[in-house]
Parts: structure tokens; sequence; C-alpha cells
């Protein structure tokens, strides 16, 4: 019973990880299928989580601070837009740009409005953050562990946010499959040139594709801060941008196995916390920092063609200009 | 959405980048605008506190010798045509070579001997860190602007662990390790010049920053004066070129990369040996990441790189100096300062090409009318 009750809160962990993994691994779908390098997840994330806790400490309501969260998100995706699509920026300078001016700009703003050392203030008021739902007889089920726990801990108790990422798999992949909108995405990211010489706007879908990257990071971000914790703190998002960016190769651009190897490294994540000095039978203790190290490897090795082989999009990073 | 047009070479070399920055600092001044302090107060003081006293200046050379190693190795895997991402992981595993030979070594040896064991740590460590994404680059299509980020976090896990598990000096708590001993450490710039009979302040200032000139000396030769730069060049533009000229892309970003993440590595020689003294968690603080900015800014030329490198160097000492003297500005001001940086000389660089070529048609030579 020990057991069983460690793994399903462990697997309870793993979903509440997975989220905002999820969240931007699959806005930074949409933007690299359209063939825009989206290295700016993690700067995007950060920039709302900052905007969001700031706004909901201000207002006191959870869902303003998601409305700035998202603009913040959006605002900083048209810059990148407006860099790299307008002007045919390098796509990755200019994502490494935005994480690094958003990762000294957050702290900045939040000791000039705040005073409290580059941080938020605490968001302990109810309103203020996304705080779990109760599903109804949680208490009922939690009496039957098996498999009362399992609807206790998974499928009830998250947040909204846990369930919007949740549905918006398949929402994405009816989007990226089964609409107009999608089919002309996924085109404009193998090759523009056939988009353009059907009188489509290269730009515009583009400009489109990265909006919605905003706003996925956005709504990922401030599950970070108004969710997941209580305020906006420094580098908050701890390189998860990047290993949303790492999920959504391993997930070869595609919805479902993007979920699959979002869960999987939320799974690593969980697991490190839970092993932590625990030995194990056969390996002993495995170093925590060689379980967080996993997803990375994994993804070289993915990239390497070790295991399976993740092909990108074709026009990925390559800015569209008509002349040539 | 036209065409990028040429400019005169003067402009896309001193003209342009001069724009650029001068956009990142008005926009930089904005943000201090809505900080509710004033820009030209600020400007002053970091003016002041970088490059108005000999501790300034000090500081601010010890900065931009970190950030010229970094800033040379973006600029070597940049005219290969590879975009070098992971300067920070090299630096860091870097680090670990030049101190792992500083802790052997520093009790035992004189520092003509452990110097260029230090540096043959730092940049093999730093080379050996990109050499695994160079070959898999090179050889299995792996993308390396990808492969060199998880490297930087694989290296980071590493030296955690490393630090945390093995090389932590006993009964402490910080994960560091113990100080070299005195013979691995860099001679000091107070030190050598008080002996030839100049007073300097007592900076960390070093002697890796001759090593970051001879460095940057030396990027200039092999890239611009060698078949061998001449090849990672022709690479770097053209790769169905370079193959029909007889040279192999592979073995070229391989070689490129090797030594892009040697320069990285010699950080350490900087950080570590020269200031640090011990081996401690995240000791490239951000040198890396700089590095592209300095790149960028510096037209990835040794001596653009050098002039960025101190520019980067002065608003890193003048940022700190900032936070000192205005309540309500943090050392973070100055990485905003560095994002848009790279924003505007780096991803919006065309913006201002245009219309600056527009203005400056008048002057240019004649040229055929386009068809």
């Amino acid at each position: 019973m020990e057991t069983y009750t460690l793994i399903v809160l462990t697997l309870a962990a793993t979903i509440r990880v997975a989220t905002p993994l999820l969240l931007a691994a699959l806005a930074g779908m949409f933007s690299e299928r359209s063939g825009v390098v989206d290295l700016g997840l993690e700067g995007k994330m950060l920039g709302a989580a900052f905007a969001s806790a700031a706004v909901s400490a201000v207002t006191g309501s959870a869902w303003a601070g998601l409305g700035a969260g998202v603009a913040a998100a959006v605002v900083l995706a048209l810059l990148i837009a407006f860099a790299t699509i307008t002007h045919r920026g390098d796509q990755v300078v200019a994502a490494v740009a935005i994480n690094i001016m958003v990762a000294g700009l957050g702290p900045t703003l939040a000791l000039a409005w705040f005073n409290i050392g580059g941080q938020t203030p605490q968001l302990d008021l109810p309103g203020q953050r996304f705080l779990a739902l109760v599903w109804p007889w949680e208490h009922v089920a939690r009496e039957h562990p098996f498999p009362g726990l399992l609807y206790a801990e998974l499928l009830s108790g998250h947040n909204l946010v846990v369930y919007f990422a949740a549905a918006l798999v398949p929402f994405s992949a009816w989007v990226l499959y089964r609409t107009r909108f999608g089919l002309r995405l996924r085109a404009v990211g193998e090759n523009p040139l056939a988009v353009d010489t059907a009188g489509i706007s290269v730009a515009g879908l583009r400009y489109q594709a990265v909006v919605i990257s905003g706003m996925l990071c956005g709504v990922a971000g401030t599950y970070l801060s108004t969710a997941a914790s209580a305020g906006f703190t420094r580098d908050m998002t701890a390189g998860k941008g990047y290993l949303a960016l790492a999920a959504l190769i391993f997930g070869k651009w595609k919805p479902y196995p993007t979920l699959g190897a979002c869960l999987l490294f939320a799974f690593t994540d969980a697991l490190a916390v839970r092993l932590q000095g625990t030995p194990l039978p056969i390996v002993g203790v495995i170093p925590v920092q060689f379980i967080l190290a996993l997803p990375y490897v994994l993804t070289v090795l993915l990239l390497a063609g070790f295991v399976g082989k993740a092909v990108a999009p074709a026009a990925i990073g390559v800015p569209y200009s008509k002349e040539k | 959405m036209s065409a990028p047009r040429k400019l005169p070479r003067w402009a896309e070399l001193g003209l342009l980048p001069l724009v650029n920055l001068l956009a990142a600092l008005i926009l930089s001044g904005v943000v201090v605008k809505i900080l509710g302090e004033s820009p030209w107060a600020a400007c002053k003081l970091m003016l002041a506190g970088s490059l108005g006293t000999q501790d300034g200046i000090g500081y601010t050379l010890y900065y931009a010798t970190n950030f010229m190693f970094t800033g040379l190795a973006v600029a070597v895997a940049y005219h290969a045509g590879l975009f070098n991402i992971g300067g920070e992981g090299q630096a860091y595993i870097g680090g670990l070579g030049s101190g792992l030979v500083a802790l052997w070594l520093g009790d035992r040896a004189p520092f003509a001997v452990v110097l260029p064991c230090a540096i043959l740590g730092s940049a093999s460590f730093g080379a050996a860190w990109a050499f695994i994404p160079a070959w898999l680059q090179a050889r299995r299509g792996s993308h390396i602007v990808i492969t060199t980020i998880m490297f930087n976090f694989i290296g980071a896990a590493l030296m955690t662990y490393l630090l945390v598990n093995v090389l932590i000096k006993p009964g402490q708590q910080s994960p560091e390790t113990r100080e070299f001993g005195a013979g691995a450490f860099m001679p000091l710039a107070s030190d050598v010049l008080a002996k030839v009979g100049i007073t300097f302040a007592a900076t960390p200032l070093n002697f890796a920053f001759v090593l970051a000139l001879l460095a940057a000396v030396l990027v200039w030769v092999l890239v611009w004066r060698t078949r061998w730069g001449y090849a990672i060049r022709v690479a770097g533009q053209n790769q169905s070129a370079a193959v029909y000229a007889g040279i192999s892309p592979p073995r070229i970003i391989v070689q490129a990369m090797l030594l892009s993440g040697a320069l990285a590595g010699c950080l350490g020689l900087n950080e570590l040996l020269g200031a640090q003294h011990r081996i401690l968690i995240d000791c490239p603080g951000g040198a890396g990441f700089v590095g592209i900015a300095v790149a960028l800014m510096g037209r990835n030329h040794p001596v653009g790189i050098f002039l960025a490198a101190v520019l980067f160097g002065a608003l890193a000492q003048g940022g700190s100096q900032l936070s000192f003297d205005m309540p309500k500005i943090n050392r973070d001001m100055v990485v905003v300062i560095q994002g848009l940086v790279i924003l505007f000389c780096g991803a919006l660089e065309n913006m201002f090409r245009v219309p600056l070529a527009a203005m400056l048609s008048p002057f240019a030579k004649k040229q055929k009318p386009a068809a």
C-alpha cells in the first residue's frame, strides 16, 4: 500500500510539473510548425510569470493576472515576430535577446514597483491564485484507496490551468490536422514558396502562429507564478522553456507525442525529487543531477538519430523573402 | 520588405553597429525612466563607475577578459556558419579543466609551470565539451543550436554533481573546492605594475587579460591569414562551394567548434585562477551568453570584439555602481541592456540598414540601376 500511495503521489506531481511544459511545448509547436524557431519560450514564460504575478498582486484577481500574463507574452512574441518576420533577422538571435532581456527586466521592474528584492509580493489572498479544484465525492473516494486515490489525486485536485492544458492537446491536434488554418500552417513551415504562390501571406500566417505561441506561453507563465507558486521570483522558469523545446523535439513536433514527452520529462523531475538520497536496488543511490539531466541527454540522443529520428519542419529558421 | 541593401564598408563596420547600439541605449534609458530614475544621471553614474576611476577601469577590464574569451568563441563558430550558443557550458567545463590543474599543481609547482598546464586544461576541457555537439552536427546532422543548449544544461548538472559530491572541500557547506595553491594564482595587474613603480588600484584585473588579447590576435591570424581560416570562411559561406574547392565541411565544423570551445573554456583562467582561486557553482555567471552580444556587436572581428567586450565590461561594472547609488535599480538592469543590445545589433540589424543605405546613397558611387 505504501508503494502504491507513493506511486500515485509521484504521478500527481508529474501532472503538475508537466502542465507548464506542455503549454510551452504546444506553444512552440505552433511557432515551429510555421517555420519560426521558438527558442524564446523561456523568455515569454518568464515575462508572463512576472506580469501575471504583479497584476494579480495589485488587483487581487488571478484572472486579471492571466490577462496580463498573456498580454505580456504576446507583446514579446510580437517583438520576435517583428524582428524575424518583418525584418528577417536571425530567429535564434532574436529569441536569445528576448530571453536575456526578460531575465533582467522582471527583477528590475519588481524591485522598482514592489521594493522587495526583485520579487513580487506573496499572493496569499483568496482569488489571487488559481487554486486546486476538488471534484465531487473526493473524500469518499479517498476511503477506498484503489481506485479512489487515483480519482482523488490524478483527476481531482488540480487547478483550472492543468485541465486547460490537458484539453489543449486534442484541440491543437484538431487545429493542426483538421482545419484549413492548420494545413496552411504546416505548409508554410515546409514550403513557404508554395504557400506564397497560392496567394496566401507567408508573413501573415507566421505572425498568427507566433502570436498563438505567445498566448500559450502566457498561460504557462501565469501557471508558474500564480498557480504552482505564490508570486514571481528571479529566474523562476529555470530552463523550463528549453526543456519544453526539448519535449517538442522529442515529440517530433506532433501534439500527442509531445504530450508523451512532457509527461516523461515531468516524471523524471518528480522522480528525482522523490528519490533524493534513496538507495535503489542494484544501482544504489542515483545522483539527482543525473536524473535531472536525463531529458537533455535523451533529446541529444534523439537528435543524433540514435533513438528514432526527429525531422524538423523543412523551412524552420529560414527567413522568407519573396525575391529569392 | 525589400532586401537588405549594401552599405559602404565603413558604415557597415562602424556606423551601423553604433546606430544599433544607440537605439539599444535609448530604449534602456526609457526603461530607467519608467523605473523612476533619471537616464542622464544613470548614464553619468555608470560612466564614472566604470571608466572614471582606476578601480572602475580594473574591474571593467577584468569583466571584459571573460567576455573576450566567450565573444571570440562565438565569432570563430560564426565564421564556420555555426551558432555556438553553448559558450556558457563550455566555459563552465573549461573552468573545471583549469581548476583541476590548479588544484593539482598549485601547491607544488611555480606559476611558470602551472600556467601552460592550466591553459591546456581549460582549452582541452572546453573543446571536449564542444566536440560532441560539433560531431553530431557534422556527422549526424543534429542542429547545433539545440544540442549546444542541451549541453549547457547537461554541463551544469555535471558540475553541480561534481562540486556537491566529489570536489567539495570536506567539512564545508557551500559547494566549492578548497582554495588553489599560491602557484596557481594569476599575477594581478596591481602587483605587476607595482614592480615597475606604477601604483594601480587593487582589482581582480590579472594576467589573463593579456592572454585574452593574445587569443584575439591568434584568432585574427588563424581566421584571416591561414589556409585553415580560409577553409572555415568558405565552408561557413557556402558548403557546396567548399566541397567543390576540396574542403570537407564536416571536418571544418568539428575543427572550428573545437577552437570555439577551447576559447570559451579559457574563461576559467581569468575567473578562477585570476579572481576566485577555487572552483565554484555557476562560475561563468552568464558570460557565455554575453559572448553572443559581444560577437554580434563586434561584427565577429577580433578588434570589434575587444571594443565590445570592454563596452560590456564597463556595463557590468557601471551596473554594480549604479545599484549602489540608485536604490530603485539593481544589477539586473545591466542584463536588460545586454538583451536590448543583442536585439538591436543582432535580430534587428536590418531595421536601420535600409534607411541608412538610402541616406548614404547620394554619397556612394553610382551603381547600375536595378533591373
